[in-house]
């Protein structure tokens, strides 16, 4: 611990924090605008000089001098700072004059107007006019792709953007080209970023320069009613932001919350508002003759009962990718009303089985635990695209340490080094039988992480035998290099859907002669299962449904919709309070910050209404009551913002190598990052990426065949 | 007054031999196993001793700044840089060691490397310095041929020399702006702390030392440290190269005894001022980045760092400029602004934003095109600059502004009067404000 006084008190820091910390510690307020918490020290833009006693005569960047560096006064008393001299004051203004001479006034129009670093601080910090007579400098804009507006005549040069995007994105494709007055940060390349974190440039940028595209002109801070949510693009579960005004959601930005997203949210997370406004399912729909026709709620409820209590008990329901657990848990309680057990939420053949034990299942090592590790081994997934923020702690863990990473699967750029062992099956079965070279590394590790993706134990084409040996197989790898110790459980199974978790918590599985989703669309097809929900589901073979009378419950007019014999519009998860259980296992809820559009409903009460009508009636009548309900039946839902363990012992006992195992190809799940669910295929925005992605694809592959 | 046994640059003007062969016959490379073979403390101590002073400009004493080097490696090698990009407007000596007496340097490197433990030492010279490199790089190869550097040579201390070549940037004359340059990225000027000597290139500890200061060694430990400390004045002490420019009859480059007055100087190595000396206007007596000083001033002044200290200024790189009363003053310092305008790296906001700034004021009071109260705001603004920045860049763009003000404010302000009085005539056009 050092001392040291700041304005005159004296306080007791750690040896590695620098002045700004100490100031902070003391309650002093520093301004500042390249200095960034989570980025590589710059200190260029001369806001935080502080005066020092014990240093040199000359103002100091606080940021970059640690209190280490100031030597006690001759008579031993500690160093001091000053953060309220003439001296600061005095510098603080030049600064602030030196960065508004160039910077234009065109406040009025621009985006960040009311949350601009250069704006609070020059009213805070400045002078009350300038001295400035001379012409000022424009700047040619960037293009950065369809997400980030540039107006690079803003730009104070604080290189927050391209520190973020070479070190915590991972591509060097932000620079400070040329010198002096005429340096300017730009894409060596005009083209699209090649990131999908990108946007979150927009939030680093402490001026107008990097401001949101499809945001553009929209809206002022002031006039945005926050709500606090979270994220369902992937499965980790971001803590996000909805900025709204009126019925519109205008802006998604991130917020801080240290186990997953630390303060970034992918771009999908990011720019997703334009889908909720588009392809709404906002009114019921019944088919008549061939078409879709409009129709009431009580028409299109009666049209269901009806179809329903004919079935009887072949009645059938799938979860798609975006459902909360109230709804599926309804769903589920009205199934097992009607007698049949035929539920699921997971892709087709999936061997991913709640009945082995919830660690079987979750990502157990957690995301912040990523920071442990001390060897990760990718199994099947690409989490770049996957789960972008793990992704970027992975990158975190890789940039601070030397941490062997290893991939069996496909071979794709993750933003950090890799051995690529394999991408097939006999590749894992090397690793689990300790024959493969990577093992020895394995064995070494104290904290290895496996991350088994969700594609790796899902193969449609193959029987679930496949799946289920190769989870065997993992938790073998997993057992031998002793992810599977005291403290440490280092088995993380990586899903890619925001319902998945939740869903296989409440057990929305086979369940009592049920069948699972791929077996449910084969008896429909054959004419054995009469009514089949949809809850939300999108990515099943529409086609191959047969007779089976559809009944789609969700926001989007996607595949689902299509197929439908009655749509039943539902919420979007930004129009409702649901329960989401992320791929850690950490329960969360989204909270309502719009309501749903037209006549749309939130899905739990569509299901509780349609309960009434086929006899079946669900004992709640608001989400309070449901909630009481799931929560006597899974207590664990009920604690927001905890994880409830895996059981170690129950996993190792499934750890085996097959005798023979097909040997399947690894794939990702994820085939096209901006389209992976029907909110992203609504989106315009979300097109327009895929778009510039294709674009830069298809340049880079020019330029190769070039050379 | 130097004599000339006590000159330690005798080749300085390429009349003999620079290869080997010559550099011997000057006495060069004589008994350097024996000085080595002393060890690292002494040499530091004899440096110490010896009062040198670095010759880069800043004046830091050398055998000091050696003894920051840690006295055992942790493990991490150490190096040596010498800064051979001598890009300071005005300074013309580091290329004539290059050049014509490139050995000196050599030897300087072996022994300096010795006296910091190092085993590997870089020169970096200058983009626009291509002869001076090839010379140089030619005398490292015959130095290796000879066995007198490299590993295993006659010396007994590996040393390995890397010529490397920079682009010509002046800011790359900065000592951490040249390690990023050397480690191939853009030369933009490191924060200190951490300093050079706990974490250099490479994050392993260095020495920067300009080129006259390490040429300068061989011959301080040769004669010893008090052979040089009895030449000129305390703190002051030893020989100096003065590079002579502007409007004396011979300007030239030469070697004389620190602490020599400016008059004696200028008569007896340069022939006097152009037109005598009442036509002496001013005079830049360290390179461009030192404040001007008015000519009856510098006259009697002594040629040393704290001489020109008690006069305003500074010694610097010892690059006098002088200029006579046919100088436009303004004009010649707004030349110096456009240079630092045009050489800043754009790093850090006060001078990035600064130079370009006060380039387009002093642009304007060339004309006179400005108002009297612009002089206090543009001296305010290089106070607002000077001492704010990562680098000495800062200072060094402020300073020439700042001696101009004080030393010819008169002359700025006829220079506007004289504008306003005829701005009714062509041509004379009063300023826009911007937005």
């Amino acid at each position: 611990m050092a001392n040291i006084k700041v304005d005159g008190k004296l306080i007791e820091v750690p040896d590695h924090f620098t002045l700004m910390q100490a100031a902070e510690a003391a309650g002093a307020e520093i301004p500042r605008f390249c200095y960034h918490e989570r980025l590589s020290v710059a200190g260029n833009c001369r806001m935080c000089l502080v005066e020092v006693k014990g240093g040199p005569p000359k103002p100091q960047a606080s940021c970059a001098m640690g209190v280490k560096d100031l030597r006690p006064a001759p008579d031993g008393s500690p160093p001091e700072m000053f953060t309220n001299t003439p001296m600061v004051k005095k510098a603080r203004e030049g600064v602030m004059e030196f960065l508004l001479i160039n910077h234009p006034l065109d406040c009025p129009i621009c985006d960040q107007g009311g949350e601009c670093d250069l704006q609070d601080q020059a009213v805070a910090f400045g002078l009350d006019g300038s001295r400035f007579s001379e012409n000022k400098r424009a700047v040619e804009d960037k293009y950065l792709g369809p997400l980030i507006k540039t107006q690079m005549s803003r730009c104070i040069h604080c290189t927050r953007c391209v520190r973020f995007t070479t070190e915590i994105a991972g591509v060097s494709e932000l620079g400070l080209l040329g010198r002096g007055e005429d340096a300017q940060i730009t894409p060596y390349i005009e083209r699209a970023l090649g990131s999908e974190l990108s946007g979150n440039v927009i939030d680093l940028c402490p001026v107008g320069a990097l401001t949101s595209k499809p945001y553009e002109f929209n809206a002022r801070p002031w006039e945005l009613v926050k709500t606090e949510s979270i994220d369902v693009m992937d499965a980790l579960g971001s803590a996000i932001r909805l900025d709204s005004r009126g019925k519109e959601i205008m802006r998604i930005v991130p917020l801080l919350n240290e186990d997953i997203n630390e303060e970034w949210i992918s771009d999908k997370t990011r720019f997703i508002w334009d889908g909720l406004k588009s392809q709404r399912l906002d009114r019921s729909y019944v088919k008549k003759g061939n078409k879709l026709v409009e129709a009431s709620w009580d028409e299109a409820l009666n049209t269901v009962a009806r179809k329903v209590k004919k079935a009887g008990n072949k009645v059938g329901a799938i979860a798609g990718d975006l459902a909360g657990v109230e709804e599926m848990y309804a769903l589920k309680l009205l199934l097992n009303g009607l007698g049949s057990g035929h539920t699921d939420c997971r892709p087709p053949m999936s061997a991913i089985d709640p009945g082995i034990d919830r660690g079987a299942y979750i990502f157990n090592p957690t995301i912040a635990g990523i920071e442990e590790a001390d060897v990760i081994l990718i199994i099947g997934a690409n989490p770049r695209i996957e789960a972008s923020m793990l992704n970027a702690r992975i990158r975190k863990a890789w940039r601070s340490k030397d941490l062997p990473i290893a991939v069996v699967g496909e071979k794709a750029d993750l933003t950090y080094d890799y051995q690529h062992l394999g991408d097939d099956v006999e590749t894992l079965k090397a690793l689990a039988t300790g024959s493969h070279k990577f093992n020895k590394i394995l064995k070494k590790a104290k904290k290895p992480i496996i991350i088994v993706g969700e594609n790796a134990v899902s193969h449609a084409s193959e029987s679930k035998k496949t799946g289920r040996d190769i989870l065997g197989m993992a938790l073998m790898i997993a057992n031998n290099s002793g992810a599977f110790s005291e403290n440490w459980n280092g088995l993380g199974l990586l899903h890619n859907a925001a319902s998945r978790v939740g869903g296989l918590d409440i057990g929305f599985v086979p369940h009592d002669n049920g069948v699972c989703s791929a077996d449910q669309i084969k008896l429909a097809a054959k004419g054995e299962l009469d009514v089949l929900f949809l809850l939300g589901a999108d990515e099943y073979d529409m086609s191959a449904m047969g007779e089976s009378f559809v009944v789609y419950i969700g926001s989007h007019g996607d595949a689902g919709a299509h197929r439908a014999d009655v749509i039943l519009p539902a919420a979007a998860y930004t129009e409702k309070s649901a329960t989401y259980v992320n791929t850690e296992g950490r329960v969360q809820r989204t909270n309502r910050a719009i309501f749903p559009p037209g006549e749309a409903k939130e899905d739990w009460a569509i299901i509780r209404a349609l309960s009434e009508k086929v006899g079946v009636i669900l004992d709640f009548d608001n989400l309070a009551q449901l909630r009481a309900v799931l929560y006597q039946d899974y207590p664990h839902l009920a604690q927001v913002n905890t994880i409830l363990a895996g059981d170690i012992g129950k996993m190792k006992k499934k750890a085996k190598i097959a005798a023979k195992t097909k040997n399947v190809k690894f794939t990702s799940a994820v085939k096209n990052y901006y389209l992976t669910n029907p909110i992203a295929r609504a989106s315009k925005v979300m097109g327009q990426c895929l778009q510039a992605a294709d674009a830069r694809n298809n340049n880079s592959k020019q330029a190769e065949q070039v050379k | 007054m130097l004599t000339d046994e006590n000159r330690i640059f005798t080749n300085l003007y390429g009349r003999h031999d620079w290869g080997l062969k010559g550099a011997k016959s000057r006495g060069q490379w004589s008994g350097t196993k024996a000085l080595i073979n002393k060890g690292r403390d002494w040499i530091t101590d004899e440096v110490k001793a010896s009062g040198l002073r670095g010759r880069g400009g800043a004046g830091f004493p050398t055998g000091l700044k050696w003894s920051f080097m840690p006295k055992v490696s942790d493990g991490r090698p150490h190096y040596l840089l010498v800064n051979a990009d001598e890009s300071e407007p005005g300074t013309c000596k580091d290329r004539e060691i290059l050049r014509h007496d490139p050995h000196l340097l050599i030897e300087g490197c072996l022994l300096a490397a010795r006296g910091m433990d190092a085993n590997l030492a870089f020169i970096y010279v200058r983009g626009e310095f291509m002869r001076e490199r090839q010379r140089l790089e030619a005398a490292v190869e015959q130095a290796y041929e000879a066995k007198l550097i490299g590993k295993n040579n006659i010396h007994g201390w590996d040393l390995d020399i890397i010529v490397h070549h920079g682009a010509g940037a002046y800011i790359c004359g900065e000592e951490t702006a040249m390690m990023e340059s050397i480690e191939g990225k853009k030369g933009q000027p490191r924060l200190k702390p951490p300093f050079p000597a706990g974490i250099g290139i490479y994050g392993n500890p260095t020495t920067v030392n300009n080129v006259e200061s390490i040429a300068s060694v061989p011959e301080i430990l040769r004669r010893g440290g008090s052979w040089f400390a009895g030449l000129g004045r305390e703190n002051n002490t030893g020989t100096k190269l003065f590079c002579v420019s502007g409007h004396v009859n011979n300007p030239s480059t030469f070697e004389e005894e620190m602490g020599i007055p400016f008059n004696e100087m200028i008569e007896k190595h340069c022939g006097g001022i152009r037109g005598g000396w009442d036509n002496l206007l001013a005079v830049i007596p360290g390179g461009s980045s030192v404040p001007c000083v008015k000519g009856e001033l510098i006259q009697n002044a002594i040629m040393d760092f704290d001489g020109l200290q008690a006069v305003g200024s500074s010694l610097g790189t010892a690059a006098v400029i002088v200029m006579d009363n046919s100088t436009d003053i303004i004009k010649a310092i707004w030349r110096l602004s456009a240079f630092y305008k045009h050489e800043s790296c754009g790093q850090c906001t006060p001078c990035r934003e600064g130079t370009g700034w006060m380039m387009r004021v002093m642009e304007r009071m060339v004309e006179g095109r400005a108002q009297k109260r612009e002089i206090d705001m543009l001296f305010d603004v290089t106070k607002q600059i000077e001492g704010h920045t990562i680098c000495a860049l800062g200072d060094a763009a402020a300073w020439p502004i700042q001696g101009l003000i004080k030393n010819f404010r008169h002359v700025i302000e006829e220079r506007i009067d004289n504008y306003t009085y005829n701005s009714d005539k062509d041509g004379a056009v009063p300023s826009i404000a911007a937005e």
